[in-house]
């Protein structure tokens, strides 16, 4: 999603002066063109993202709206309290981009992965997180999220093409047809691609109705998603991300507070590091559970009895 | 009222807020009430201010009431419950009161932004932030002070309230002098140092910066007294966390009193 990340901001700023972009000294072979466009609305901050937060508040409160960039954990965690007192507290417009979420740096291990950023940033005040599952929604959150003048996360993964058979809309996306008695699945990120594979070789593929939700905090259960679960009463949520503060403790949190129960509830997440060895961004999903194979055996579960 | 009456005028409103309220942080209020009334008083309207010693924040409320940007009913309201005016400032309740602060190094990243979004918007509009000495400990310090450097932040001016003490101990005992003038200057800082408690000389070192454009931002190091106007709390650690008892409190207003000459 980096390149089309990039692209978006560069287009942005020709018809937008008061765009103000950040980096945390990263961005090589990518944002050289943005820096050439921007000219001194580009800043490298160095190594240093605290100040980099603290400052892009600094600037923000003077009337620019500014992006900070680096790769995720470090967008998020380095500076959370800058974040939190700074931009948060005060509702500025600045939008730390992080890339590389879930176990997007794959064998550069763990402290470049970003599996509890959402956890983190999702119950701060005036915090809007946007996790695009695909190109085509990405382009949509960041809409969303520059047309706002508040906070914002961005994080930002692998970036494919969204498949013709999802439709975007307010949450995000969701499959076409509507006539389902099977499984309510939804996702969250670009594992979203993970699960689509899973489906396209699946028995059950045509009882499944998936949903992609790419803003957080969800503080109400999409109608459509009511409806489906409500239909359905088995629901599979998928996330690169743990257990604790995503998507499926929120949705869990939902349907409790709206009485609604299920006969199958189950969450996909990240477990963290299981057997402490490294690898691939793939390798680590398939440790989690949340690759193509495991994915559609945890679906033909819920079908175990027909 | 000439400047030292108005000195001990406010060191009398910070004693009897925190007097009525039984709070603490009454020494580093009184270490830097002078700088804030220097500062506040004198300082262009479109210049900024930021607190980042935020818990000096019953000196900042005193001298935005004296400056009719805080009314005298909110200052009655300081410590209580459902009051905008907490023991560390607030987010979003005054205009004057920009940026909430208490944990300390904010400061420094905020006033370096405000400067620099002044310099992208060719304003001659000045970032004043006010630091304890003991904040300087914090790694966000050097983080914007060599970005202001290589910035060219010339409208920055950095003040540390230097009184030599922090949370648990004498700075020197600590991490050392993360204040001293060699560490800003190699950085590339302006450095000039004063008294912290006469407001000539602050003023004064305002001056002489405000006309100083030449690329590189300004240090003012106040060298200060925790709990200065009150003999018994001068120079002493736990004046930092201590509320006044009845007879405290009004033998530190008398003190007051008889050296402002109110």
């Amino acid at each position: 999603m980096r390149k089309h990340f990039s692209a978006y901001i560069e287009k942005l700023v020709e018809t937008n002066d008061d765009i103000v972009f950040i980096t945390g000294d990263l961005g090589f072979n990518a944002l050289e063109n943005l820096q050439t466009k921007l000219g001194d609305k580009f800043i490298n901050a160095g190594v240093a993202e605290q100040n980099m937060v603290g400052m892009a508040a600094g600037i923000a409160s003077q009337g620019f709206r500014v992006i900070c960039y680096s790769i995720a954990p470090f967008a998020v965690y380095r500076c959370l309290e800058q974040t939190r007192n700074d931009v948060c507290f005060h509702n500025l417009p600045v939008y730390i981009v992080g890339n590389g979420g879930g176990y997007g740096y794959g064998i550069m291990g763990s402290s470049h992965h970003a599996i509890e950023d959402i956890a983190c940033l999702s119950g701060l005040p005036n915090m809007r997180c946007y996790i695009p599952a695909f190109i085509d929604d990405m382009h949509k959150c960041m809409d969303e999220m520059f047309a706002d003048k508040t906070p914002a996360y961005l994080r930002l993964g692998v970036g494919k093409n969204m498949p013709a058979d999802l439709m975007m809309n307010e949450f995000g996306a969701s499959t076409l047809q509507d006539n389902f008695t099977g499984i309510t699945i939804i996702v969250q990120g670009p594992v979203a691609n993970n699960l689509l594979k899973a489906l396209e070789n699946n028995e059950h593929k045509k009882k499944a109705q998936v949903f992609v939700v790419n803003k957080m905090p969800q503080k109400k259960l999409p109608i459509e998603i009511e409806k489906s679960i409500l239909k359905t009463k088995n629901v599979l949520t998928i996330e690169e991300h743990i257990s604790i503060g995503g998507l499926g403790s929120t949705i869990s949190l939902l349907l409790n507070e709206n009485s609604i129960s299920v006969n199958k509830f189950k969450s996909l997440h990240a477990l963290g590091y299981p057997t402490g060895l490294y690898g691939s961004q793939a390798y680590h999903q398939q440790e989690s559970g949340l690759d193509e194979k495991n994915i559609s055996s945890i679906i033909n579960s819920y079908f175990d009895n027909e | 009222m000439n400047h030292l009456q108005l000195q001990g005028k406010l060191r009398t409103a910070i004693l009897k807020m925190h007097y009525t309220a039984n709070s603490g942080h009454i020494g580093c209020s009184l270490s830097c009430v002078d700088l804030l009334i220097s500062i506040l008083k004198y300082k262009n309207d479109d210049d900024s201010f930021i607190l980042s010693k935020g818990h000096a924040a019953s000196a900042l409320y005193v001298v935005l009431n004296e400056l009719g940007k805080i009314p005298d009913d909110d200052l009655k309201t300081f410590y209580k419950d459902a009051t905008k005016l907490s023991a560390h400032p607030a987010p979003l309740k005054y205009p004057s009161i920009t940026f909430a602060t208490g944990s300390l190094g904010h400061g420094l990243p905020l006033a370096a932004g405000v400067a620099k979004a002044k310099k992208l918007k060719k304003s001659k509009a000045f970032s004043y932030v006010l630091m304890s000495d003991g904040e300087t400990n914090e790694g966000t310090t050097w983080e914007a002070a060599h970005f202001a450097v290589t910035s060219k932040l010339d409208n920055l001016i950095v003040f540390i309230d230097k009184n030599g003490l922090q949370g648990f101990a004498k700075t020197q005992d600590v991490l050392g002098d993360t204040a001293h003038r060699k560490v800003w200057e190699a950085i590339g800082f302006d450095v000039a140092e004063i008294d912290g408690h006469n407001i000539e000389q602050i003023l004064d070192s305002m001056r002489n910066f405000i006309k100083k454009v030449n690329g590189k931002p300004k240090l003012i190091i106040a060298n200060t007294v925790k709990g200065k106007g009150v003999g018994f709390m001068e120079n002493m650690l736990e004046w930092h966390y201590n509320p006044m008892n009845e007879k405290q409190f009004e033998e530190a207003i008398g003190q007051v009193k008889h050296d402002y000459k109110l």
